[in-house]
This record gives structure tokens, sequence and C-alpha cells, in this order.
């Protein structure tokens, strides 16, 4: 056991970050991730992380350099919200093809326009295509950990893929709790650092980028597809070894609720936690009512969530991004429907849209939301909604 | 003082293989074979998307005897900032053999260098990693079929500037990168020439013995793009020289050498006429070029304190 201390979400990321005892630093200036990289350069600046920090102009330079230090062999750290999550989008799908294992963390932000600098999951959705692990926690101490498993999962020989680990914008990242410190030493014995993919190395030269044309370019994909169907079962084995060590039980997913809910509510991020405080102190334990965290969003842990959703009445998925124009415009409302769909899983769905560009989602709207799932729990399907609830905009 | 470097004097081993899809008579694969012969057997390779690196890397073929990486088009300086930090960190932490010296250069057409990847050259020469830039200039975006970049040159020809009623091919002047890089207070920039590879080989491997951020600009003639017989690469990279189209330079903290000096310039009609790029200027605008070369010229001859650059002969 580490030493218990007071931390913002940023700093408890920074100090991971520390112990993960990282070679490169490549980042940029944003808000709200800032305070991690300034963090990071005290560590460096004071001499308590070996790390070699590139002031890039750009975050579309941050990842690029990302790249360049992990081709070459490096443990590289990279951060950024926002409008520097959509400047890297290009990058990030060549980190991921070239199966370089960077640790990235996103401060969730909304995105731009109306400029808007409050917390939602915007950017963490707008990426959520370009092929990497991607995780979400829902306090800081979680935050910390899950830069410490995210090294471990993508240096695995057998996923090599990049991940990101958010926390939500100033809900998280300005907001102080205790956390259990991971010391380097454990840090380093729980993902120690090996080189498990190849690198640059004039010693036994490689050609890295590459163009694949259509004879080969499918191949390339192919197996990346693979590659990120097997983090699942790494994430599963890390997370448990994690336990062991650190005596903290993380899942994919986590359920907390009534043991046989007819009504649940599925969320990611801080808003889980109010969920969880709303249902323990304003709706009482004996509703038959749940939430159910997704941590894991790539690979989706789709049979974790039909072994929760089976059997529930209605399911509700707060969404804290939108889609415009999309067939669902909430993006996690949309893999739960396909994951429901694909299992065979009849439970209905209600899509909830809430608390865009850092308002707050409240237990006021949380009640909203379950009063709706229960009016509407054994109504047939046909009668239900077809477009997202707003729930908490003025209309 | 050593004898001039000639081209018998150049390794023998090539570095740069053959094979690869590049158009007969490219320049720039003149300059790659070259520019590898020069470079350390440890030296990184970034490389740029564009012509040679389409061409040299088709899975699972690769031109590359370097360590060779691709990230995309307007990143080559970025990627190498990260690879040079992390070999700079990895050594220090004893991850890499004390004694080895890897050294890192990246390689841009003008494209990704002059355009869409000019803030990540600044970062990179602001910075001062200890890398070496070398972008091959051959005045357009010629691999996705010569269109117009911040390096055309004043009359020429392109798909995005073409002749017609209104527009007589690109009407601005290309952009100085040079003098970009010097803004940048780097210890070294020199341009290079591939008619000239003695003078190309000696300033690789001189770029590549100072520490810091250095910048070599390489002329590259295009046959597709230029609209020339493959033959003429070389007669074309020769005329623009002995035009004062090109000239042969470098400047070492602050201190401009003129490496193939030129007594009596031809003019540069010479120069235009063997391209089918430039078949449809005027004489007015001919005279405009040869005033645009008239003042380069007076300009680098004032740098070097003496006229390394003679007059147009009559």
């Amino acid at each position: 056991m580490g030493k218990i201390v007071p931390l913002s979400g940023n700093s408890a990321v920074a100090y991971a970050v520390k112990s993960a005892d990282v070679d490169v630093i490549s980042a940029y200036p944003i808000t709200p991730q800032t305070t991690i990289v300034e963090k990071l350069a005290e560590f460096i600046a004071n001499g308590e992380l070996d790390a070699e920090m590139i002031h890039v102009e750009s975050e579309h330079s941050a990842l690029s350099a990302a790249v360049g230090a992990s081709a070459a062999g490096a443990r590289v750290y990279t951060a950024s919200s926002s409008q520097g999550i959509v400047l890297m989008y290009e990058i990030m799908f060549i980190a991921s093809s070239l199966r370089l294992p960077i640790v990235m963390t996103i401060a969730a932000r909304a995105l731009s326009a109306p400029i808007n600098i409050w917390n939602d999951h915007s950017d963490f959705m707008a990426v959520s295509d370009t092929g990497w692990v991607m995780m979400m926690a829902e306090n800081n101490q979680e935050a910390h950990d899950d830069v410490i498993l995210a090294y471990r999962i993508a240096e695995d020989p057998e996923v090599l893929l990049p991940v990101a680990t958010a926390l939500d914008g100033y809900f998280m990242t300005h907001t102080i709790e205790p956390i259990d410190l991971i010391e380097r030493e454990d840090a380093l014995s729980f993902a120690p650092k090996r080189k498990t993919w190849f690198t640059l190395d004039p010693d036994k030269p490689v050609t890295i980028g590459a163009l694949g044309d259509p004879q080969w370019y499918f191949e390339f994909k192919r197996q990346q597809y693979e590659a990120m169907k097997k983090s699942r079962e790494v994430f599963e084995k890390s997370v448990d070894e994690f336990a062991k060590v650190f005596g903290r039980r993380y899942g994919a997913v986590e359920y907390f609720g009534d043991e046989n809910p007819e009504v649940v509510l599925v969320a990611m991020g801080h808003v889980v936690g109010n969920i969880k405080a709303y249902l323990s102190r304003v709706r009482g334990k004996d509703s038959r009512a749940g939430v159910l965290k997704i941590k894991l969003y790539r690979p989706f842990p789709e049979d974790l969530i039909v072994k929760y959703l089976e059997g529930v009445k209605i399911v509700g998925v707060v969404d804290r991004a939108l889609v415009p124009g999309s067939a669902s415009p909430g993006p996690l409302h949309s893999e739960i429907v396909a994951t429901l769909r694909k299992h065979g899983v009849d439970a209905k769905t209600l899509s909830f849209v809430s608390g865009l560009g850092g308002r707050p989602v409240t237990h006021e709207h949380i009640g909203v939301m379950f009063s709706k799932l229960s009016e509407l729990k054994d109504k047939p399907a046909s009668e239900l909604p077809k477009e997202p609830l707003f729930i908490g905009v003025r209309e | 003082m050593s004898r001039a470097l000639t081209i018998r004097d150049l390794p023998r081993e090539e570095r740069f293989a053959p094979g690869h899809r590049m158009c007969q008579g490219c320049g720039a694969a003149i300059l790659m074979r070259h520019i590898t012969k020069a470079l350390p057997k440890d030296t990184i390779i970034v490389q740029a998307t564009g012509c040679v690196e389409v061409t040299t890397t088709l899975y699972p073929e690769t031109s590359w005897m370097n360590p060779w990486l691709h990230i995309a088009f307007e990143n080559a300086a970025a990627g190498a900032s990260g690879v040079e930090a992390a070999i700079k960190v990895l050594k220090k932490k004893g991850q890499l053999p004390p004694g080895k010296e890897v050294r890192v250069v990246a390689i841009g057409g003008d494209g990704g260098t002059f355009d869409i990847g000019i803030q990540a050259l600044s970062g990179m020469l602001e910075r001062g990693h200890d890398i070496l830039y070398i972008v091959y200039d051959n005045e357009a975006y010629m691999n996705t079929g010569i269109q117009r970049s911040g390096a055309t040159p004043f009359g020429a020809w392109t798909t995005t500037t073409p002749v017609g009623k209104v527009w007589h091919g690109e009407w601005r002047r290309k952009k100085d990168i040079i003098g970009i890089a010097l803004a940048h207070r780097v210890p070294y920039v020199a341009t290079v020439n591939p008619a000239y590879l003695p003078d190309l080989y000696a300033k690789v491997s001189k770029a590549m013995s100072i520490k810091g951020p250095k910048l070599i600009h390489a002329f590259s003639p295009c046959v597709p793009g230029w609209r020339y017989e493959p033959a003429l690469t070389i007669t074309i990279a020769k005329m623009a020289v002995q035009t004062g189209m090109w000239i042969n330079y470098e400047i070492e903290n602050g201190v401009l050498n003129v490496t193939t000096p030129v007594p009596k310039r031809k003019p540069v009609r010479e120069y235009l006429k063997l391209q089918g790029r430039f078949r449809h200027l005027t004489d007015e605008e001919i005279n405009t070029i040869q005033k645009f070369v008239d003042e380069q010229v007076a300009y680098i001859n004032k740098l070097a304190g003496k006229e390394v650059i003679g007059p147009v002969e009559a």
C-alpha cells in the first residue's frame, strides 16, 4: 500500500505517469488537461522523473512526436482535451495502426462551437473509432490506477495498441480526493518496461509505416481487429492481478443497485457516482433499480452488458455527447442498442442526453430519468419515444 | 587543404535499394541514393508522405537500409523530434549502449515542408532538436498530380495554376524556406543539387557532424511535373545553377559560402525553355523571372561579400 494523499484528478494522473517511469512526454497546453503536464514538468524539473519533455507546437505534433518516440522504443505519454484531441484525430488512427503502445489521458471536455472549456464526452466519443483501447474513470483514484493499467495492457505483446484513459474535466481533473498512490516500484513490477514491439533499431533496421496497397492493407486491418479483441482478455487478466496487488477491483463494466432490477441507467464517468448516490440516498434500497457503469468503452464489453441487462425491463442510457442526425444521437445508447439487438436481449431502451458543455447532471435530473423509465417500463416498445430525451436543457 | 571531392570519392556501397517505383529520371531518386551514402549507418530516417515515401516502401518491399519511419504528411519534423528525444533519454537511462551514436534525419517534399509541414518544422527547428531536415523540392504536389505548392515558382504551369484565357500559370513567388530556417537561428543550412553530387555528399556529411537543427534544401527535377524527357534531369539541374535560378551554398553559423561559384551566368531563358511547364511564358514574364534571379544573385553576393555569381553573359 502506498501513502494516501489528497490530489486533484490531474495530479493523481501525473503521479501515476511518474510511477510508470515514462521516458518521453510530449504535450501541448489545453484546458482542463494542462495541469497534468505542468505537474510532470515539475517532476522533471526537480529530478523526480527522468524523462524528456517535448514542448511541441500543437497537439497534432504532440501525438506525432509520441509516435516517433514510441517507434524508437521509449515508454511515452501524452494528454489532451477537446479541440486538442480532435486535432490529434488523424494521428490517432496511425498510432493504433502502427501498433504503438502509447498512453494518453483525455481530460474530457466539450467541443466547439460555441467554445466551452467544461466537461462532457464529446471529445472522447469523437475519437472512439480510431482503434485505441479506451477507458473512462469514475473517480480520481480510478484515474490514477488507469494509467498503470493502461501501460500494462498497451505493451502486452498480444495487444500492442495505444490506450486512452479518460477522466471528466473539472468534475474530476480539478476536484480533490484522497488518493492511495501507487509507488514507482509497485507500478513497474505490475507494468514492467519491456521491449515488446518493433523499434527503429540501427542494428536491426525496419521500415515502419510502409505503403499497404490492396494486396496487403486488408490483412493489416484484420490483425488490428484481432489485437483489439485480445485486449479484452488482457484487460480482464490485468484488473484481476491489479485487485490482488493493490486491493482495488475494477471491471470493464460495474453494476450497482438492486439484485433483480426492472430499470437500469447506463452511464460513464463521474455521473455514475451521482447516480449511485441518488439510488442510495433518494430512491431507497427497495426500488428495483440500478446503474451500470461502462468503464471500458473500446473494446466494448458486450458480454458483460448482456449479462447485466438481460431480464431488465427498460434501460436508460445517459449520453453526455450528441451526434445530430444519427439513428441514435447518443453514441453510448447506440452501442447499447447494437449490443442488445445482436445478442437477442429484448430489454427496451431509452436515450437520455444530459450534461452537455459542463451542465451538471443533478439528482433532480437523475430523478426525472428514473421516473421516465418507471413510467414506460411496461409499455410496448412501439410506444417509446424515438428521439432522445434531453434532460436539463431549456427547450 | 584537402583536394575537392569528386564523384569517385563517394562510397561505392548502396544504401538505397533499386527496384523502387520512382519515375525514370526522377531527381529525388538521385538525391536519396546519394544522401543515404553520406549518412552514418546508425541514422534513423523519418519521412513525410510524398513521392519518395509511396514509391520506396510498397509493402512488403523497402528501399531503405536504415531504420525508417513514416507517419503522415505534415509531421515528419514532429515524428523525428520524438525519435530524437527517445534516443537521448534511452541513452541517458542506459537502455541504449552509451557509445552508440544514433542520429536522426527527417525528409519531406516541398508540400510536406513549405506548406502543410511548416508548423512542425518550425517547432523542430525552434526547440533545437539534433536533427537534419532535408526537403527535396520538386516545386509542386507531384505525388497527387502536379498541383501548385508554396514552392512553385512564378510562371510555372501546374494542374491548379493552369494556363487559360485568364490565368497564365503561377502568379506568386516561391517561398524562401532557407530564410524561414535561418529565422530560427539554426547552425547550418545548405542547398544541394543532384548535378553536383560531391557537393551534396560534403554538405550532408558536414550537417551530420554539427549538433542541433539543420536544414538542407535540395533541388529535385521532376520529369512528369516539369514536362521534360527523363534524360534531361541532370542537364536541367546543371542549367538551374548556370543561370542562377538555383545557387549551391551553405550558411554555417551565419557565414555564407557559395559552393558552386558561377563567374558568368546564362540567361534564365536557357533554363526555362527546357521545360514544358514554362512553355507558355511571354517575353515579359521571362524578363520578370530574370529580374527575380538578378535580385537573388545580388542578395547572395552581398552576403558573400564578393561577386561569386557573375553577371548574365551577353
